[in-house]
């Protein structure tokens, strides 16, 4: 079929419309990176665009002697390690009962709305903070993992990837006397990988994203995770002499400034995201659609 | 009643199964719920909470409601709110549909790779990038403006612009992670029907305003009704960490307002029962939009959550 002049015209612009909203997601990120290899000086005088200016890796340089930096990015990995493999657990296993029919499972509208109810309506923050407070979790590093093991949203995910498993597999595990847990781990799991890698990354993004939680009850700055510890750096000004403990440091510091330091830090704590976001992408449209578009 | 006995008996790993998640919420999703009697009581914290509090009635609603600050907080949050589902529903639908136009796939999957991105990152991080290209001084975007004309632009710390910023910038986080959604329901819409508007003689843009708009509209109908439960929602890990003195006027909203009284407070004069009158209000409003807006969306499109 031949294109009529105002289609492709039409199309001429959506491809360079869209091109330009693919370089506004880009380009921020790209400037932060170009001021982080940039000296001090150079990034003090706005000349920095997309490109470093006087390239130098001392704001990294510099970060990596910060014992905090270090300290914290630890605690932020154990709370991923620890944190991710309890949210699937719990995943799992909370989305197998609520995937069940209502014959198969009586109680289970009980449950369901035991969870959608969680959903719908909150406390508040001075109840909660107040009862985490009396649980003795506050300065505990189990505060960043408990009270976010049991992300809802993604148990309505998995349960509607559950539901999407053949009637028939499941009556054949059930003929051959798998009880509920064999149907699940032996069944159900290996069927499920491309939802559970969808689970995994989520949980991943939300463990290594959250802030609030460390900033509240961790009293602490070592004991804090990264973006806790980023939150106080990044989002007020702060004096870069203060950061400057170590001798290594302060032969550095004539080479950075706090704005080149912050965007090491930036660009450091976005790396773990770049990591994981080619499997994200290749697993969340196909995972996350189950659970959302379903209707 | 043997019935339902073996039926528990079968079911008894079911229960277990269900045990660890239900414990776990009912700590920290049940009791603070519970905990919201204390914006009926004169809290001390020194009692503890369920402790021997004093009762006051509603007189923390009644005060807080009187303040002139209040009114102006719930304001701010439903107008960036508003204007944050409002353009977080057009911007990505308006995106799926050029999109959908695009037939060279490589092209699609780049843009769309590199606009899903700022979803994945923190509030924590992209403020510092905002603190960083929005800065009047050295800003990437205020040399831009300037290489323009255009004098700069203070974003982050004037009053009347302070909304906007937040609403843009939310909107550029997650805009193009929504599109997921409405490309996802593009796909799902009969090939037939475009093939023979074809053959009609309709072209490309014919076919997306008659056949692609009205195809996607019950989707779009869904997450605006799902959306009303976020109007008291403006996003507190967003706005907490951009937001500055100077813009309060504009930019506080509910959430900041409620932590800067009680457990952010850095004066000492932490007015526990007042921001949880506060928060209840907010929790309230939010319970009767987000009911409605499933109840709706199971009335007339069918929509389950579980």
């Amino acid at each position: 079929m031949k294109r009529s002049l105002p289609e492709a015209s039409f199309s001429f612009f959506n491809h360079a419309f869209l091109g330009c909203l693919a370089l506004l997601s880009l380009l921020p990120l790209v400037n932060i990176l170009a001021v982080s290899f940039s000296t001090g000086y150079a990034a003090s005088t706005g000349k920095v665009g997309l490109w470093p200016v006087d390239f130098t890796v001392s704001a990294y340089r510099f970060v990596m002697q910060n014992k905090v930096f270090w300290n914290t990015l630890v605690v932020a990995l154990l709370r991923v390690a620890a944190g991710v493999p309890l949210n699937l657990l719990l995943v799992i296993l909370t989305a197998y009962p609520l995937s069940k029919t209502r014959k198969e499972f009586r109680q289970r509208s009980f449950f369901s709305w035991y969870f959608l109810f969680s959903m719908l309506f909150y406390g508040g923050l001075i109840p909660y903070y107040l009862t985490v407070q009396a649980v003795g979790l506050v300065d505990r590093f189990w505060v960043l993992i408990l009270p976010i093991a049991v992300p809802v949203y993604y148990v309505i995910i998995m349960l509607n990837f559950f539901r999407q498993i053949p009637k028939e597999l499941r009556e054949a595990a059930e003929i051959d006397g798998a009880g509920h847990f064999a149907t699940l781990f032996r069944i159900y799991v290996p069927l499920s990988t491309a939802a559970i890698a969808t689970i995994v990354l989520l949980c991943f993004i939300m463990h290594w994203n959250s802030w609030f939680d460390g900033l509240l009850f961790i009293g602490n700055v070592n004991r804090q995770p990264l973006q806790s510890y980023l939150q106080s750096i990044l989002t007020r000004p702060f004096d870069i002499n203060q950061m400057a403990r170590d001798p290594e440091q302060w032969k550095l510091i004539q080479f950075v400034n706090e704005r080149t330091v912050k965007c090491a830090q930036i660009f450091i704590a976005t790396i773990p995201i770049m990591v994981i976001y080619p499997y994200l992408q290749k697993h969340f449209t196909k995972g996350l659609l189950i659970g959302a578009v379903k209707g | 009643m043997t019935g339902r006995w073996l039926n528990i008996r079968k079911n008894w790993p079911l229960f277990v199964m269900l045990a660890p998640a239900v414990a776990i919420l009912f700590v920290f999703s049940y009791i603070p719920m519970a905990g919201i009697v204390i914006a009926f009581q004169r809290f001390v914290p020194a009692k503890g909470l369920f402790g021997p509090q004093e009762w006051v009635g509603l007189k923390n609603f009644a005060y807080v409601f009187s303040l002139r600050n209040t009114g102006q907080v719930i304001f701010n949050t439903v107008y960036i709110s508003f204007f944050k589902i409002l353009l977080g529903i057009l911007v990505p639908l308006t995106v799926s549909l050029l999109l959908n136009e695009v037939r060279r796939s490589w092209y699609k999957r780049t843009v769309q790779t590199i606009i899903y991105f700022p979803y994945f990152i923190s509030w924590v991080i992209l403020s510092g990038i905002l603190f960083d290209i929005l800065s009047p001084s050295t800003g990437i975007v205020n040399s831009f403006l300037g290489w323009l004309g255009i004098q700069p632009i203070y974003f982050l710390g004037t009053a009347s612009v302070f909304p906007w910023t937040i609403i843009f910038s939310d909107v550029w986080k997650n805009y193009g992670f929504n599109t997921i959604l409405y490309m996802a329901a593009i796909t799902q819409l009969p090939q037939d029907l475009y093939e023979s508007a074809g053959m009609d003689g309709a072209g490309r843009l014919r076919c997306a305003w008659s056949i692609t708009m009205p195809g996607i509209l019950p989707i779009v109908m869904l997450t605006a009704v799902l959306a009303m439960g976020s109007i008291l929602n403006a996003g507190f890990e967003q706005v907490y960490n951009l937001v500055s003195p100077v813009v309060y006027s504009t930019g506080d909203i509910i959430d900041t307002l409620v932590f800067r009284m009680s457990i952010g407070s850095t004066t000492g004069g932490a007015q526990y029962s007042l921001a949880t009158a506060i928060g209840l209000f907010k929790s309230g409003v939010s319970f009767v939009m987000i009911s409605t807006g499933y109840y709706l969306a199971y009335r007339f499109a069918d929509y389950k959550v579980f």
